[in-house]
């Protein structure tokens, strides 16, 4: 804690106390397995371990310690007890005396612990959530963040509960079950201790898009609008977090990526999220925080209206022909892969629907881009003119439900 | 490198005995799997590849980088041997940044291509060291196949002949098999005798027999051949070198430079290997290359390689001229042998003639420049031995057709001895192939 305070983090969430008693055991074998990308660059990490193994009163007393020599940094603690009103009790004193500034309550570790009826096994009932939220406003004067499990179908119930129960905030995502990888010699999934293994909680950069979803979901339902988030998962740049931030969450916190390469990593995530806020001219979180929100709806409210075509930039085209065998095998056979005899990649317009899988595919950057058609120009594909009037599905003459427009938020 | 103790004349030892080791190592060293797997991360896995379609053998580069990438070595290794079973060697000598690495996307998206040869030779070596067998023999055809010359093209057609369950009896002049993988390249690009243990690797397969020390026209005559054998595929190479048709060139220190490279690779003992002080080169193939920078290696203080052209028209690669720059020789241009000087019959130095292109003509200017040399190497380009023995010729190769078929039915030719290749291993290679194919399709049609 005090060497990530010293690398500049603002905060830190000190995981995760449990009751007082004998502390919890971990495997003493493999509790991380991971998935790599190119050059074994670390993109999804699981975890099989529980939460801490040393006793609460030693966890206690270094919070005490560290809250002392960092009064102006945050220091929340996350608790994970029974699902019974005494546990909560007895514990809320004994972490207010250290000086916290909140508490997490962690609904969300998908393994081990939610066997024994804690962790997601609370998260993924909303009921239990409501519950758990009530005791703890009633039983402490700390802030109450409450962290959700992504195990679950839709994750603005458990919110709702949340905030019903009266947290003053929710965080998310929790680690989601997965089985890493499969140990082909030993079949048995990885991590493998002596020869079994168990689901473990997925994080890391493969769950960002994950975790940005549900963050969303949250910050435009109408029921929890406005309800402080704490936005986790995947966060290892400073474009993380400004996406984070861009979709309703008031700060972020990073695990993984601080797994992965230490906590020097906030360097550059301060430097990156100031210098682009400069040159954005964005004054202040507040200019940023939540300003995406508006701009996520339901597929319903899209503009039909809307065309746009694949652009190969000719002299950034290294043809390596990706987009059109892409394009030729999986999507609209849209893109040629010779011209005059020679091989060249071009977007014949006449079959793009934009559908972006090309970009997606491309190796270079900013070579393929997709770009709207002006109004009055006709799109080859169809035949038909473009408008530039927004409509969507609801009024779409192969909707059989369709009805008067909407506007789109 | 090592101080070179200035004896004159062509002398051994030039080094201390600890360096020669170091000098004639691996010029480019093995990927190790870390560094295969970051390597073959960085293939785009092109469609149509342009680096497949740049290689003669038409190696399916993409899938065997892939199969690298998934810890697939075996398959990656059976993905080449498929198409080219030297592929081993050809990872080790081919001027893949002429070919597939020219061709490579990466190239010209960052001027830094997929190390396609390190790869493949990553690949290729693992299956190597478990001498793993991708092919088995077709049901025997009854029929024999006379090889001539067992370098790369006659190989290549043999492992393709026996495939098809064909028995091959391959005739090399030199007393061990491989031509100029054995006795024509440089040591740095072929360490650990592997050029025999890839004759090893390839015969494997079985039906192929090699009877060494016997050679076209001086211990058998074609019609011997075509009287013994169903089909004759003939590969042996260019034997003969061109002379520099200039004054006292038979004087004592005048070498052919592919004898040199030869002595050189059958040497158990390089620091008992005589090299010149002051060396020069003439010619400006991959020949010259190899002979000047190992000349360099074993010590010689001087070493100059002297072609008559320019750069752009040198036949050694870019990355060839490059490797002679850094390790310490000369290259002039625009120069060509006059007079070799001498003294007691033993070489002094060469006049050189500065020359030009006067009217689309090479001319000599009239200025001329001598260099001091104790040792001059002809690498001038070589020429078929004898007359053909009644085969058409064509620029002084065997005419072929693209099929390999000569001017003669039932004999076929490839690799350097023949037209329409380019004097490398690889092209050769695809050539003893397709014409085994031929000659496979031609015996079953009958």
């Amino acid at each position: 804690m005090e060497r990530a305070f010293k690398a500049g983090w603002g905060g830190v969430v000190w995981k995760t106390l449990g009751e007082e008693g004998p502390p919890v055991v971990n495997v003493n074998g493999p509790r991380y397995g991971a998935i790599f990308g190119a050059d074994r660059r670390l993109l999804g990490l699981n975890n099989i371990e529980l939460i801490t193994d040393r006793s609460l009163q030693i966890n206690l007393q270094e919070m005490k310690q560290v809250k002392m020599n960092w009064p102006n940094r945050a220091l929340i603690a996350s608790i994970m007890v029974p699902c019974e009103e005494e546990a909560w009790k007895a514990i809320l004193p004994l972490v207010e005396e250290t000086g916290a500034d909140g508490i997490e309550l962690n609904f969300g570790c998908p393994h081990g612990m939610s066997e024994r009826g804690m962790g997601a096994a609370v998260g993924q009932v909303p009921e239990y959530i409501e519950m758990v939220v009530r005791w703890c406003k009633q039983y402490t004067r700390m802030p109450v963040i409450t962290k959700l499990t992504p195990n679950i179908t839709d994750v603005r119930k458990p919110a709702r509960a949340a905030k019903a129960g009266g947290t003053d905030a929710v965080s998310l995502i929790n680690t989601i079950n997965s089985i890493v990888s499969v140990d082909l010699d030993l079949f048995a999934p990885n991590p493998t201790v002596a020869g079994k293994g168990t689901h473990g909680g997925y994080c890391g950069p493969a769950v960002k898009p994950i975790a940005l979803n549900m963050v969303a979901e949250i910050a435009r339902d109408p029921e929890t609008h406005g309800l402080p988030i704490s936005g986790i998962g995947g966060v290892t740049t400073w474009r993380d977090a400004a996406e984070f931030l861009a979709l309703g969450a008031g700060n972020v916190q990073v695990c993984t990526a601080a797994m992965t390469y230490g906590f020097k990593i906030v360097e550059e995530m301060i430097s990156g999220l100031g210098n682009w806020m400069d040159e954005k001219g964005h004054a202040d979180l507040e200019a940023i925080t939540g300003r995406a929100v508006r701009n996520v709806t339901d597929w319903q409210y899209l503009d039909l209206n809307y065309v746009a075509k694949a652009r190969i930039n000719q002299d950034l085209c290294i043809s390596c022909g990706r987009c059109h065998i892409a394009c030729e095998d999986t999507s609209h056979q849209a893109i040629m892969k010779e011209k005059d005899g020679k091989r060249h990649f071009e977007v014949m317009d006449d079959e793009c629907v934009g559908c972006n899988l090309c970009v997606n595919v491309c190796p270079v950057d900013d070579c393929i881009t997709l770009e709207a058609m002006a109004p009055g120009t006709v799109d080859e594909r169809t035949g038909r003119i473009v408008t530039g009037d927004y409509a969507n599905w609801t009024t779409h003459p192969n909707n059989p439900a369709a009805k008067a427009a909407e506007p789109a938020e | 490198m090592a101080q070179v103790e200035v004896k004159q004349g062509i002398v051994s030892g030039r080094l201390a005995p600890d360096q020669y080791a170091h000098n004639f190592s691996d010029l480019h060293p093995p990927l190790d799997r870390h560094e295969a797997f970051v390597e073959a991360d960085r293939c785009y896995f092109c469609y149509d590849a342009p680096c497949m379609n740049a290689c003669p053998t038409s190696i399916d580069i993409p899938m065997f980088i892939r199969e690298i990438a998934t810890g697939n070595g075996m398959g990656a290794a059976e993905t080449i041997f498929e198409q080219n079973i030297l592929g081993g060697m050809c990872a080790r000598v081919c001027p893949t940044e002429q070919l597939c690495e020219e061709a490579c996307v990466r190239e010209e998206a960052e001027g830094k291509p997929v190390r396609i040869g390190l790869l493949q030779r990553y690949a290729t070596d693992m299956a190597m060291a478990e001498d793993r067998q991708f092919f088995q023999r077709a049901a025997a055809t009854g029929k024999k196949i006379a090889v001539v010359g067992a370098g790369p093209a006659g190989l290549a057609a043999a492992h393709r002949l026996a495939v098809k369950g064909h028995d091959v009896v391959m005739f090399d002049a030199r007393p061990k098999a491989g031509g100029l993988n054995e006795y024509g390249i440089a040591s740095y690009k072929s360490t650990d005798q592997f050029a025999q243990a890839e004759v090893d690797y390839v015969t494997a397969i079985g039906g192929i027999d090699i009877i060494n020390g016997k050679a076209l026209g001086q211990d058998f005559t074609l019609p011997e051949l075509q009287e013994q054998f169903d089909a004759v595929f003939l590969g042996m190479g260019l034997g003969g070198v061109n002379a520099l048709r200039a004054e006292n060139e038979d004087a004592e220190g005048v070498a052919n430079a592919v004898d040199f490279i030869a002595e050189l690779r059958q040497s158990g003992d390089l620091s008992a290997l005589p090299v010149g002080r002051r060396v020069v080169v003439i010619g400006g193939g991959m020949t010259a290359v190899d002979a000047a920078v190992q000349s360099k290696l074993l010590g010689a203080e001087e070493v100059n390689i002297v072609y008559r052209r320019g750069k752009e028209q040198m036949s050694a690669s870019e990355f060839e001229q490059d490797l002679a720059a850094a390790k310490g020789v000369t290259i002039r241009h625009w120069m060509a042998p006059k007079r070799v000087l001498c003294e007691g019959g033993r070489v002094t130095g060469v006049e050189l003639a500065y020359t030009a292109m006067v009217d689309r003509r090479l001319q000599e200017t009239g200025e001329t420049l001598v260099l001091a040399a104790d040792q001059i190497f002809k690498a001038i380009g070589q020429t078929l031995n004898g007359d053909g023995g009644g085969l058409e010729l064509a620029g002084g190769k065997i005419a072929v057709d693209e099929f390999g078929r000569t001017s003669v039915p039932g004999v076929w030719a490839g690799g350097d001895c023949a037209t329409g290749g380019d004097d490398l291993t690889v092209t050769a290679v695809a050539e003893g192939r397709d014409a085994a194919e031929h000659i496979h399709a031609a015996l079953m049609a009958r």
